[in-house]
């Protein structure tokens, strides 16, 4: 599980110099900056304007279009349960209510502690379902024990 | 020691991985190690066996044998049994290639999946790879185009469009920069395929992308991929490096005048950069709102310029169209639906996975024999084809055949190949809501219908599911599917209405519920 450093004006005005060279820089950007430090600061917003001469407008929105950016740090643990037909076929549904019925965790809820599992719709597993992707490790045939292990694994560690 | 290390191979791929291929390799490593046994431990793709895996694949004189699924644990057994020369366990499946689910399948595409290193280039070339390639490096990009068309190849990615007409299109156009663009979003539910075929055998993409550079005159392109393949991603990465290295793609592909820069940008979460202007507008650093046709990508697309942009398992079908003929693809297939189809068998199935065949397997055959049925012993119900805007079908429509037409006239359609089995503990009214709830959720926004109508559609079956005043809102959900169908601008919004419809025409008894007592309220 990464561990981030904090945000870091200078060293994100460094990483955004070294994509701009890059057509259509802005989502490489984006992503470099929250592989860094775990999420996008809002004052990423002007070194991107700036550095691709777009107005902050289309910056912010870009940012706030896709559901991956994250614009405040985020729990040590990020667990993205699918919650797409072939897991549902499967019963991911009835993790979600054995997660928060046996084990106080409800999905989506970003006041959860320093642990969060995450709504995502199809990881490419659909054979092996539920399944699950836990920093960046896909998982199969998840239950919500297992579910429940990982989040107090991530309290552990941070 | 014998001279010869035993090949033993461990997929490497996500599925494969996902239910415990990584400790089953280091097992292997150790035990081996301790026992004195030389072993080269390959990490191949998938076979496509999803529930058999962990599978490991032992290469013996007679052939490669699988053993599967096999766990860490079961590792000193197997060496106890003499795996690493075929030796009989109870987890031996027997020659991997004479197994049913193999022998059955025809295998075009994924013909090297699970057989070769994915990563090396001489692996791939001494299975095939580059003939396709290099026989359209000696035709002029005229030529390549008519091949792809007389191929009678439809883009895989869903719409089902002639792949040589689109080609055709750029290669006409005047510009003095083309693109070309693999969309590699693989958003819908019950798809893998793509996701396989770049753990299992990038260069076949790279390979596929190059010919259709060469075809119509591109010199940049890039792969679309969605940030939830991780695996994929890395894979595809190196592939890109290595490929560079040795002079197949860079400043001259093969060592020939054309020059083809390839690169991967990733996906941020979002199901509608699937749709191929809203992905343009994505690769370009934009919101990803979709853009009004016309004007054609083909003619307008990437910054503007002409580009071809077709799904993965469209470019993968290309090498071997080019080695081995138009012809020869096109004798498989039926009607309209030339070549094969990999098709993604997933949800409550027993054997669920990758299969590739000839357009024309009935639906029936793929999820009794090659499935084995519902993996919860319960009866099927219903089955979703075609991803998240695709049509509940019955248990009783199975018949139906593998092809574009024969789905679309039942008011069904085939997408991008992925089928999703439900047994009889499934919802209906909830899966029409999910239908509704997912399309407001991954709405681009851009037209009212759509992003209105969604959020309307999610609170109708709400009162529905709460068997509040039943005939009127059913009205009021059939009105709205007619307006979402007539005036979005996208399938997005336009095919949200099929799986509500398709729920609620063939599971009528799942919509007329009784009220809910009131404290519910
Ligand atoms: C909402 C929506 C999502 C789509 N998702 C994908 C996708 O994930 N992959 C894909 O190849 N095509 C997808 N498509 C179809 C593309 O718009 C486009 O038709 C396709 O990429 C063309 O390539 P092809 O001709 O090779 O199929 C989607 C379309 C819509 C409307
Ligand atoms: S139908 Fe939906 S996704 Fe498509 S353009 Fe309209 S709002 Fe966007
Ligand atoms: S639907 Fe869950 S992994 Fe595909």
């Amino acid at each position: 599980m990464a561990a981030y450093p904090a945000w870091d004006q200078d060293s994100a005005r460094m990483i955004v110099a070294g994509l701009a060279h890059l057509e259509g820089a802005t989502l490489p950007m984006l992503h470099a900056l929250q592989d860094e430090f775990g999420y996008v600061d809002p004052q990423a917003v002007p070194l991107i304007a700036e550095a691709l001469n777009l107005s902050r407008a289309e910056v912010h929105g870009a940012i706030s279009f896709y559901h991956d950016f994250k614009t405040a740090p985020q729990p040590a643990r990020t667990i993205k349960l699918c919650r797409a037909e072939a897991c549902q076929a499967l019963g991911c549904e009835s993790v979600v209510a054995e997660l928060s019925a046996k084990h106080g965790i409800a999905v989506d809820d970003h006041h959860a502690g320093d642990a969060i599992v995450e709504t995502v719709y199809c990881l490419g597993n659909c054979a092996l379902g539920p399944s699950a992707l836990v920093d960046g490790e896909l998982i199969g045939r998840v239950d919500a024990a297992r579910i429940a292990g990982l989040c107090q694994h991530g309290r552990a560690h941070s | 020691m014998s001279a010869n290390p035993v090949r033993i191979f461990v997929p490497i791929d996500a599925a494969a991985l996902s239910v415990g291929a990584e400790a089953v390799a280091q097992a292997i490593a150790s035990e081996a190690a301790a026992r004195g046994l030389a072993v080269e431990i390959v990490r191949n793709g998938s076979r496509g066996m999803l529930w058999l895996e962990p599978m490991v694949e032992v290469e013996t004189a007679e052939g490669r044998i699988g053993y599967g699924p096999a766990t860490a644990k079961d590792v000193p057994a197997l060496f106890d049994a003499g795996f690493a020369s075929g030796g009989a366990h109870a987890l031996r499946l027997g020659k991997t290639e004479e197994l049913d689910w193999m022998k059955r399948q025809q295998r075009l595409t994924f013909e090297r999946v699970g057989v070769t290193d994915p990563l090396s280039i001489a692996d791939y070339r001494a299975h095939g790879g580059f003939k396709g390639l290099e026989k359209a490096l000696a035709l002029t990009g005229g030529e390549i185009v008519d091949a792809v068309k007389a191929s009678g190849l439809r883009g895989r990615g869903g719409a089902g469009f002639p792949t040589g007409i689109k080609w055709k299109t750029v290669h006409d156009a005047k510009a003095e920069q083309k693109y070309i663009v693999c969309n590699a979003d693989e958003g819908d539910s019950g798809t893998f395929a793509d996701r396989m075929l770049f753990e299992g055998d990038p260069y076949l993409v790279i390979e596929g992308m190059t010919i259709a550079a060469i075809a119509v005159g591109a010199t940049r392109g890039y792969i679309y991929l969605r940030s939830e393949y991780p695996h994929a991603h890395r894979t595809l990465q190196r592939a890109i490096l290595k490929a560079e290295a040795a002079g197949l793609i860079g400043a001259s592909v093969l060592g020939s005048q054309h020059a083809f820069h390839l690169e991967v940008r990733l996906g941020a979460g979002a199901y509608i950069c699937g749709e191929e202007t809203s992905l343009l507008e994505s690769l370009e650093g934009k919101r990803a709102i979709v853009r009004a046709k016309p004007p054609l990508p083909a003619l307008q697309g990437l910054f503007g310029k002409p580009t071809v942009v077709n799904n993965v398992l469209s470019f993968a079908a290309v090498p071997w169209i080019m080695d081995h003929g138009a012809q020869a693809y096109a004798d498989y297939g039926m009607g309209r639906s030339r070549g094969t189809l990999p098709i993604q068998l997933g949800g409550n199935v027993k054997r669920g996975g990758l299969i590739e065949l000839a357009f024309g397997i009935t639906l029936r055959e793929i999820i009794e024999d090659m499935g084995g049925g519902t993996l919860s012993g319960r009866p099927i119900r219903a089955v979703q084809v075609g991803g998240p805007l695709g049509a509940y079908l019955t248990a009783e429509q199975l018949d139906v055949q593998m092809d574009y037409e024969a789905l679309a006239s039942m008011r069904a359609m085939l997408g991008h190949g992925g089928i999703v089995v439900f047994d009889d503990s499934v919802d209906m009214a909830k899966q029409a809501r999910f239908a509704f709830e997912f399309c407001a959720k991954e709405s681009c926004g851009k037209c009212t219908p759509c992003r209105i109508g969604a959020t309307r559609g999610v609170e109708t079956m709400d009162r529905i599911i709460a068997g509040a005043e039943i005939p009127k809102n059913i009205a009021v959900l059939r009105d709205l599917s007619k307006l979402m169908t007539d005036a979005s601008l996208c399938a997005m919004g336009g095919l949200t209405p099929m799986p509500v419809l398709s729920a609620l025409n063939h599971f009528p008894e799942d919509f007329d519920r009784p009220p809910l007592p009131l404290a519910a309220e």
